[in-house]
């Protein structure tokens, strides 16, 4: 046995010394060491700031977002400007850190979402105020471009099964939830649960508190999974889920406006060029709710490539 | 889309320039992980009160769950490969050093007193006699390390991207493309294994002398995990 | 930053204390995992572990198995199991398992191989019967190192399902992963000293454990 040999060894007593010398190859040894340890290609520092001249691009850990991230990233370079993508890096939280300290340029964002992140207190009464309001809010460096009509807001949606049971339609709003909200259990990213666009706002806005909250993701394939077995009977959905219509659930209606606007909206670093504003500008033009569900069932049902669906897309609104 | 090497475009990499990233993310920090605790083994055996201290630090360490060192270490190193690296060269570390201290310390004093007789000096004596001897542990070590490695890198894909083969993980369950997953860890245990035969093969070449089989197996298997700083082996 | 600002602010918001994402609730949570976890491996390699070691067959099999699932991702597992299965406490419990069985199944087997043949041949010589030679000689004398590779296996499940949050699974991994999409450092910091004390208390509960079951004789021949 290792163990008793070692113990053995570790009771003798008499040991030649020469600590000296071993200390010093010790030391020469630990800083080949930490050399050995940074020997990667990224240097922290360097790799933290986009690179002079080329637009990086970033995405969200959900399919729409990497999706609409290809989307400005093709038309981009379509304009011949050098794109680089940095995806899936997670929730709002930490993306929007890193547009401020310039690892990422352009970041696909929704307008009243990001207004409700900067400022849950804001108003949100029309589109337009509420991309005033982002801008002066905004870190200095950043700037929202022209949103587009294609809009896909949070929901809070809930299962076929429960809205029999408690008798909720198409027309029934987050309101008449309140008496039934302690029985259910809500699912959601785990950033919903401290977002105004999220618990909080449905605790102030409509005083509704669940049972408890269960954590899943940015309303994908989880989140999907968990309402239709009824692991929670209401979730936060996106409106333009293509599973909303398919599994039957139950759009509760917003009459406080707590979510609020999403427009889809570029989030750009005010570095970014003028054909570059020009080329984003074009494709929020062309880009409407309508369009944006197609596209999202093509990545999501029929599994499509988001790049793909990206660059097939971009080709038919001519502005590839 | 559906195929099992349909990699997505947003992981901006091949299924081979992914299996070349995880390689990279799993050894490199091995590699700094070795070279770091030789010498820092080498003065636990030679100042025997810094031992102790030492294991109850790496103790420590070691409970760490990657996942929460990766995201306190963004803030200095932002998203990138080296956030994931630095925490794997920690554990391997921590796993290495008891290994080779318990290994340099087995040797001997009989083969010590030798080799002081035939006139080596310490330095040499460390790496001509101690070290070799002491080999098949070290290697044991490597193959407990590299196994947690490989294995650890995935979580990174948590942080953004930065999990190479792990990056599949999440977008298995993103586009909901099972497959993508199942490629995911075959590919992973695959590399585990090459990896691992690769150290056999490795301890065979330094270790002439030993009888073939002894060493590997599951008496190393044992003795490494003997350890409770050894338990990295795949969380 | 400090850390350990983060971990008082942490410990010291009353928020953190009650209700279903409260300290309390996901440390049993954990917990229990881990106890589940650890009793299913036991089941599954104790006895295995226990009869190749007595009869000496089947250690290539076992070092193949080894290898084997020590090469296994577990957050790969994990998320594999997820996405096809649905999640669920049944599904995490395979990981969990498979992470699991091979520390105990292995260091089991290597106790009761490495037991001393003296002894135990006897035992044979006065007649004793093969299961109570396994029982009354080889476990007593095993004990040690058997309990190392449940502890083993108990730390690495306490560190493992911390990342099973990241498939909706509660316990203190939550804090971690809800801390890192809400980009919440308290969270995070306050969470992986949860699991890292957690841990701890692993080690000591089996350093205790080992006190009280394996016997004096046994204790000081090794120490």
């Amino acid at each position: 046995m290792t163990s008793t040999a070692s113990t053995h060894s570790t009771r003798s007593r008499t040991r030649h010394t020469g600590a000296g010398a071993v200390a010093l190859t010790a030391v020469a040894a630990l800083l080949a060491g930490c050399g050995g340890s940074g020997d990667t290609s990224d240097n922290p520092l360097a790799g933290e700031k986009a690179e002079a001249g080329t637009v990086v691009v970033g995405s969200n850990n959900f399919a729409e977002s990497t999706l609409l991230a290809d989307i400005y990233g093709e038309a981009l370079k379509a304009k011949g400007i050098k794109v680089t993508y940095k995806h899936n890096i997670g929730s709002r939280e930490t993306t929007y850190g890193l547009m401020k300290n310039g690892s990422i340029t352009v970041l696909p964002e929704y307008n009243g979402s990001l207004l409700a992140f900067l400022d849950p207190e804001a108003e949100q009464k029309s589109a337009e105020e509420v991309n005033a309001a982002v801008k002066a809010r905004l870190d200095k460096g950043l700037t929202l471009l022209q949103s587009s009509p294609a809009e896909d807001k949070d929901s809070v949606s809930v299962n076929a099964e429960t809205a029999k049971k408690y008798k909720l339609t198409a027309s029934s709003t987050l309101a008449d939830l309140k008496d039934v909200a302690p029985e259910l259990v809500i699912g959601g990213s785990p950033e919903f649960q401290t977002r105004h666009h999220g618990l909080k706002g449905l605790k102030s806005v409509y005083g509704l508190e669940f049972e408890s909250f269960k954590a899943l993701d940015a309303g994908g394939p989880l989140t999907q999974a968990a309402l239709t077995r009824n692991t929670v009977q209401a979730a936060n959905i996106f409106t333009t889920d293509p599973t909303i219509v398919k599994e039957k659930f139950v759009v509760l209606k917003d009459p406080e406006n707590l979510f609020g606007f999403a427009n889809v909206t570029p989030l750009v670093s005010k570095e970014l060029p003028k054909e570059g504003v020009d080329a984003l500008d074009a494709v929020s033009a062309k880009l409407d709710t309508e369009t944006l569900l197609k596209l999202d069932a093509q990545v999501q049902l029929e599994k499509k490539d988001p790049l793909d669906v990206a660059k097939a897309w971009l080709k038919s609104a001519g502005l590839d | 889309m559906n195929g099992f090497f349909d990699i997505p475009s947003d992981l901006q990499h091949s299924w081979p320039g992914l299996i070349g990233l995880h390689v990279r993310e799993a050894l490199l920090p091995v590699a700094a992980g070795l070279l770091l605790a030789l010498p820092l083994a080498q003065l636990c055996v030679r100042l025997r009160w810094l031992y102790a201290p030492v294991l109850g630090v790496t103790t420590v360490l070691y409970a760490i769950p990657s996942l929460a060192f990766f995201v306190v270490l963004i803030d200095y190193t932002g998203q990138t490969e080296l956030t994931v690296m630095i925490p794997l060269a920690v554990y391997s570390l921590v796993v290495l050093v008891p290994a080779i201290v318990d290994a340099v310390r087995s040797v001997p004093q009989e083969t010590l007193a030798a080799a002081t007789a035939m006139g080596f000096g310490p330095v040499r004596r460390y790496l001509q006699v101690q070290l070799p001897i002491a080999a098949p542990a070290v290697i044991a070590g490597l193959r407990v390390a590299t196994a947690s490695s490989i294995s650890l890198v995935s979580v990174g894909a948590l942080i953004g991207n930065q999990g190479a083969l792990g990056n599949l993980l999440a977008a298995a369950q993103k586009y909901d493309r099972p497959e993508l997953a199942v490629n995911s860890v075959l590919t992973t245990a695959a590399l585990a294994i090459l990896c691992d035969a690769l150290l056999v093969l490795l301890r065979r070449v330094l270790t002439p002398w030993m009888p073939r089989g002894s060493g590997g197996g599951p008496r190393a298997a044992a003795a490494a995990s003997q350890r409770p700083e050894a338990e990295v082996a795949a969380r | 930053m400090n850390v350990l600002t983060f971990v008082d602010a942490f410990f010291s918001d009353s928020a953190h204390w009650h209700g279903y994402d409260g300290i309390p609730q996901r440390l049993l949570e954990h917990v229990q995992y881990t106890l589940l976890a650890l009793a299913l491996a036991a089941a599954i390699g104790l006895p295995a572990g226990l009869l190749t070691g007595h009869t000496g067959r089947g250690g290539n099999a076992i070092a193949f198995i080894a290898t084997a699932a020590r090469a296994l991702p577990s957050f790969g597992l994990l998320v594999l199991i997820v996405v096809t299965l649905g999640f669920g406490l049944l599904p995490v419990m395979i990981p969990l398992v498979v992470l699991a069985v091979p520390p105990i199944l292995v260091t089991t087997y290597e106790a009761v191989r490495s037991v001393d043949p003296a002894p135990v041949d006897a035992a044979r010589g006065m007649g004793m019967h093969e299961s109570r030679i396994l029982f009354q000689v080889e476990l007593p004398v095993a004990l040690p190192l058997i309990l190392s590779g449940l502890r083993s296996a108990a730390i690495q499940i306490v560190s493992t399902a911390t990342i099973a949050a990241y498939v909706s699974l509660g316990g203190l991994g939550r804090y971690i992963v809800d801390g890192l999409y809400q980009r919440d450092y308290e969270k995070v910091v306050g969470g992986a000293t949860l699991v890292a004390l957690l841990a701890l208390a692993t080690i000591a509960v089996f350093w205790a454990a080992g006190r009280l079951a394996v016997s004096p004789g046994v204790r000081r021949h090794r120490t």
